[in-house]
């Protein structure tokens, strides 16, 4: 049935569009503004809620250090509360906060009374590394189980897809103590207790990839069946295409837009996923650091970390943003 | 033309017959909610021994007739132990889910359809949170609040919550320029009435999906929270508890480790299964 | 019908018999599984293709003649079943082939071009690599020399600039110059025969001309067309022998001349009176009615006899939008015009030219940047939302797609009675026996009320949008694209239903449409749009039959019509 385009006259159909490089400028600069804006409400946030919510931070702080848990007299206080800043207005404390944090200072530990900035950067590289190995193997799993399954008849298609969903919805912690018990305890084939080498980083990665292996899958087969469904595939079987050949050279490029989207939010999930993984491995890392740092309500820590995290969460996203623009020119069209 | 039309005849009719016929895999998801469901309701009659009884003698015996799915380090039965774990697993992860829901729908539902003095920050703020993994932003929590069962309930609700907000908002903002909202402006409908009756209705609709899915997640994220040892305690036999009192034997009770994480998964996927159907279903009969 | 074919071609090229290239007899194609599911889509279809002749399938969505088309390059679909007595091309049968030989064939031998290269060309590759691709299968040439003939193949379709389209995706081309880029990878190994499906359906009417000469010029070169189209106008232009199918199955196959002025089915006869022009103006374009009850309006509407002053009057409206980057694009360039009772304005020009903006603007659902809407002399852009609304109720609106306006958990009856109450709260009684008699007033049946629009037909849920539209006895209708997703049939019902409430209840209607013909056919005056400007303003046939504007006249110019005496005649007739 003949649809004539005609709605919205908003959309210019015709024409060639404009497509100047200010245009693209324009847009980068945009994003980086929003990036910027992100930045600062994370690093405001964590702020607010440390130092409005419950809970006397000198009081946490001196308890911490004596390992007791008890109440403290004003006299106690006084000093932590003056080398800290605490009895300072919050609108002080939070310029004082911020102008650290831009030349780099993220305070010190409550407990271990170094600086945030050098306990993170120790145990940053493991997890990190974790973190990536593990987002390039669930790529890995996925584009051929996608080519394998998808776009290949409905009977194929569900199997493939109820696959993914088992997968996307295993929780990591419980993959990890899976792998842990066949490979490492009955097999023998990897070490139980962990370390940051490289065979003691196998497991971990296999634990974080599989979920997200799933995820990815997910998204990237119900973009793949939506590109087979359009024109341009039917266009390239006619010229003498093979089905096979369009799923790879045609179909996938459209497929794997949305997972890189993905992958971008995946990053900041998968940091935050190595917590349970190092947990499950005993893995050192940054992980594990927090999970102690929360168990102590050392705030100065535990909001470096976050800090930190969403930060790379936000520049990877940015970074992913600028792929886009390569990736897919329809959206540099766009206005 | 005829073709078409038979077609979609057809079609609907497949649809009105289908539901009497589910598939397989949401029939059994929808029998293993049941079943935690019951667990959780009345654990006594399902489970085989006391869940706090120890007996020293059989203690971190593997799984058998007698102790279906084996014992811990103290003797007590792992299975009887799971049964009366589930109501508290279930419960934090509904109220988790109920304590995001809500503040989602209000804040997903401000920053769509508010003036934009308000939608605009709301909007922006929900941005900023979503650059917190939710995990992180629920171990904030925990670090605030300190572990316990209701901080669980509470960190987990408002990790998750900003996700929601979004789809939530996405919806609504799809709901509200739609073309059935369009045509009642046209006709001359008041603003609150086109409220009431387009985009209340409308942009509340999925939200059955959403819950019954998120309470999966939930649980997920809940007990994760317990096996770090940031949420309910051992003693428990909340399921992340129950995981986290088995990790010092993982090397002789694989048991203790594998079978709370099998109560998890399950729960998680058949309420996940059940969700997708529901919201499959939805869009199957709203929008071809 | 075969004296027909090689008649027909003896005297278009003056040749002499030509070769018989595709021969198809008996063809079916079913589509699922046996069984209740099972449909047979085409059925027992016999084609015949001469070289260097163009034969049309010509039919209504559902027809089966794009599945027909599609078999013939082996490509019926998925869960398909094709059989036929006879499909043989250039002497061998195209039945149980391999996927390996197929591949060989199509694009090579037999290449196909589809509707709108917006999409049929993957939009995320440059074009000059979707021909690229073509010639790259076949094994043609090395690099160099495969560059060099894409090059060429732009230009032989009339790409200017091939260089550097080449280099471009479809999303940065035009309209016109896409499709000819899609033609050009169709045809880069100048198969013997093309199959053009729908090729210039959605395209605005200036483009269409020119894709319709690329087409032209394949012709002259030798190569044989089948062309799939719905629109007899279009096949007019090009087709030596046309095959009119409905249902799946072929009703009357012939010499163009002779279906088009003689046709022997009454289906064809149908298909051609229900398309609206010049020449059908003041005629009924089908063989159907709605049954308006008296009385369905009230008495009491507020026919108030101030015929001076126009029902609407918009004045240099003006209306910018800005893009999420912030660049602004003023999309309605100070338009006026006026709307008297009774009449229909018809407002015309190709996509984006601003047309739907100015409609809602009416509307007063978009507020103009500069310029007001006078309804009844009142000014009511800018006016308090209270009085807007009272206004609203008296201007209704059809949208092209009913569907989208109507919300997903309404039956047709709560469609309707939310429309009835709110324009007269005193009919919340009987408000759904009000309904029943607006569905017979639009040709539906009381039965329908407990329908869901999702489970109606195009021209059904047209209908009951137009029922809503009455619902509040409106002075004014807008029409925004109301016909152009129906089929020519189809169209032809909703035209006439809307002369025949137009005569009855007189309403005005202002009638947007692309569509020449339909506006044509329905308008008393038009204005013709063009980049957000009212380019030209007049009655019908003062704009149409003299042009002024230059703009104007090369769209009447591109406009593919049927032009036969025989129709001329049977309008007069009628």
């Amino acid at each position: 049935m003949p649809v004539i385009s005609s709605g919205l006259d908003m959309v210019p159909a015709d024409d060639v569009q404009p497509r100047s490089s200010s245009n693209l400028t324009r847009r980068i600069l945009r994003r980086l503004g929003a990036t910027l804006f992100v930045l600062w409400g994370t690093v405001t946030i964590t702020f607010l809620v440390l130092s409005i919510l419950p809970g006397d931070r000198a009081t946490i702080l001196l308890n911490i250090r004596s390992g007791q848990a008890i109440e403290r007299t004003p006299e106690e206080l006084a000093p932590i509360n003056a080398a800290y800043g605490f009895d300072q207005p919050i609108a002080v404390q939070y310029i004082r906060y911020v102008s650290g944090l831009l030349h780099g200072d993220l305070g010190a530990s409550y407990e271990l009374q170094r600086p945030v900035l050098n306990i993170i950067s120790e145990q940053i590289a493991p997890t990190f590394t974790l973190a990536i190995a593990a987002l390039v193997l669930a790529w890995i799993f996925t584009i051929p189980w996608t080519l394998l399954t998808a776009g290949r008849g409905a009977r194929l298609g569900a199997f493939g897809s109820a696959a993914e969903t088992i997968l996307a919805g295993l929780p990591q912690y419980w993959v990890g103590i899976l792998l842990l018990i066949v490979f490492a305890i009955w097999l023998n084939w990897f070490p139980v207790i962990g370390g940051t080498g490289l065979v003691n980083t196998v497991l971990p990665t296999v634990t974080l990839a599989v979920p997200l292996a799933g995820f990815i899958g997910q998204s990237i087969r119900s973009e793949f069946d939506r590109a087979m469904r359009e024109p341009f595939v039917l266009s390239a079987r006619a010229r003498g295409m093979s089905a096979a050949g369009v799923r790879a050279r045609h179909v996938l490029r459209h497929a794997l837009i949305p997972g890189i989207t993905l992958s971008g939010w995946a990053i900041g999930h998968l940091l935050s996923g190595t917590v349970l993984v190092e947990a499950v491995f005993a893995r050192p890392g940054l992980g594990a650091v927090l999970v102690n740092a929360v168990n102590t309500k050392d705030f100065a820590l535990v909001s470096g970390i976050l800090i930190l995290n969403s930060f790379l969460y936000v520049l990877i996203n940015f970074i992913v943003d600028l792929i886009y623009l390569v990736v897919d020119p329809r959206l540099r069209d766009k206005a | 033309m005829t073709a078409s039309v038979t077609g979609q005849a057809r079609a609907a009719s497949e649809r009105q017959r289908s539901i009497f016929k589910v598939p397989l895999s949401v029939a059994l998801s929808v029998l293993v909610a049941l079943f935690f469901v019951a667990a959780a309701i009345t654990p006594a009659a399902l489970s085989t021994h006391s869940p706090f009884d120890t007996d020293l003698l059989s203690s971190l015996t593997p799984p058998a007739s007698d102790h279906l799915l084996g014992t811990d380090d103290i003797g007590r039965d792992l299975y009887s132990r799971i049964i009366w774990g589930t109501r508290q697993s279930l419960l934090i992860g509904l109220g988790a889910m109920a304590v995001a829901l809500t503040s989602a729908t209000v804040l997903g539902f401000a920053a769509a359809l508010a003036p934009r003095w308000i939608a605009e920050p709301i909007d922006r703020i929900l941005e900023i949170l979503l650059a917190f993994p939710t995990l992180l932003l629920a171990l904030l929590f925990v670090a605030l609040l300190g572990p316990s069962a209701t901080s669980l309930l509470f960190s987990v609700g408002i990790g998750t919550a900003p996700g929601y907000a979004r789809l939530i908002r996405a919806q609504t903002l799809k709901v509200k320029s739609s073309g059935y909202v369009e045509a009642a402006w046209a006709l001359g409908h008041p603003g609150h009435t086109i409220f009431r009756q387009h985009i209340a209705p409308n942009a509340f609709r999925p939200l059955v999906a959403l819950f019954a899915l998120g309470i999966g997640q939930s649980v997920v994220w809940a007990s994760g929270l317990s096996f770090l040892g940031l949420g309910v305690a051992p003693p428990s036999p909340e399921w992340g508890a129950l995981l986290e009192a088995g990790k010092a034997n993982i090397t002789v009770a694989w048991w203790l480790e594998i079978f709370p994480g099998v109560a998890i998964v399950f729960v998680a996927l058949s309420f996940t299964q059940i969700g997708r159907y529901i919201q499959d279903r939805l869009e199957g009969t709203l929008h071809q | 019908m075969n004296a027909f074919a090689q008649a027909q071609v003896m005297s278009h090229d003056g040749m002499g018999a030509s070769r018989l290239i595709l021969e198809v007899r008996d063809l079916n194609v079913w589509f699922g599984q046996d069984g209740d599911s099972r449909r047979h889509v085409v059925k027992g279809v016999d084609l015949e293709l001469y070289a260097g002749q163009c034969i049309a399938l010509v039919g209504e969505s559902g027809s089966g003649k794009s599945v027909t088309a599609r078999s013939l390059i082996g490509l019926a679909g998925a869960g398909s079943r094709v059989e036929a007595a006879n499909l043989t091309f250039e002497g061998e049968t195209l039945l149980g082939r391999s996927d390996r030989w197929w591949r060989h064939v199509r694009g090579s031998k037999i290449g196909l071009i589809l509707q709108d290269a917006l999409v049929s060309l993957d939009p995320l590759r440059p074009v000059g690599k979707e021909i690229d691709e073509a010639l790259w299968l076949h094994r043609w040439g090395d690099r160099a020399s495969r560059r060099e003939k894409i090059l060429k193949i732009l230009g032989q379709v009339g790409v200017p600039e091939p260089a550097l389209r080449a280099k471009q995706r479809s999303g940065e081309l035009s309209g016109g110059l896409r499709q000819r880029a899609l033609i050009a990878a169709a045809i880069a190994l100048h198969p013997n025969v093309v199959i053009a499906d729908e090729p210039t359906t959605a395209l605005d009417v200036t483009v269409q001309a020119q894709v319709l000469g690329v087409l032209k010029q394949m012709l002259a070169r030798g190569t044989s067309i089948i062309l799939i189209s719905h629109d007899l106008a279009v096949v007019s232009k090009l087709a030596d022998i046309i095959y009119v199918m409905r249902g799946g199955s072929i009703v009357e196959a012939g010499p163009r001349d002779r279906v088009l002025n003689r046709p022997r089915h009454r289906y064809t006869q149908q298909l051609i009176d229900a398309v609206p022009s010049e020449h059908t103006k003041g005629t009924r374009l089908s063989a159907d009615g709605g049954v308006l009850r008296p009385g369905l309006f009230s008495q009491s509407r507020g026919r108030s006899s101030n015929n001076r002053v126009p029902l609407l009057d918009a004045r240099n409206i003006v209306k910018t939008f800005r893009s999420p980057d912030g660049i602004r694009r003023t999309v309605v360039k100070g338009v006026s015009f006026t709307l008297a009772r009774g009449e229909t304005l018809g407002i015309v020009g190709e996509s984006g030219s601003g047309k739907s903006t100015l409609a809602r603007v009416a509307l007063s659902l978009e507020t103009p940047d500069s310029g007001e809407v006078r309804f009844e002399g009142r000014i009511w852009t800018g006016a308090v939302p209270a009085e807007q609304r009272q206004i609203r109720k008296r201007i209704s609106v059809v949208y092209q797609d009913p569907l989208s306006s109507f919300d997903p958990r309404w039956r047709v009856s709560r469609i309707l009675t939310d429309a009835i109450t709110l324009a007269n709260p005193s009919r919340a009684q009987d408000a759904r026996q009000y309904a029943a008699a607006l569905l017979e007033a639009v040709g539906l049946e009381p039965v329908h009320l407990d329908r869901w629009p999702l489970q109606m037909s195009g021209g059904q849920r047209q209908r009951v949008a137009i029922a809503r539209a009455i619902a509040t006895e409106p002075e004014i209708i807008i029409l925004d694209e109301a016909v152009s997703a129906l089929d020519v049939s189809v169209q032809a019902q909703i035209l006439d239903l809307l002369t025949d409430l137009q005569a009855q209840l007189g309403i005005s209607y202002l009638f947007i449409s692309h569509d020449l013909g339909v506006i044509h056919h329905m308008s008393d005056r038009v204005l013709v749009m063009k980049d957000g400007k009212a380019v030209e303003q007049g009655t019908a046939d003062q704009v149409f039959y003299h042009p002024k504007h230059a703009y104007t006249q090369s769209l009447l110019a591109s406009l593919p019509r049927l032009e036969y005496a025989q129709l001329r005649m049977a309008a007069s007739a009628r």
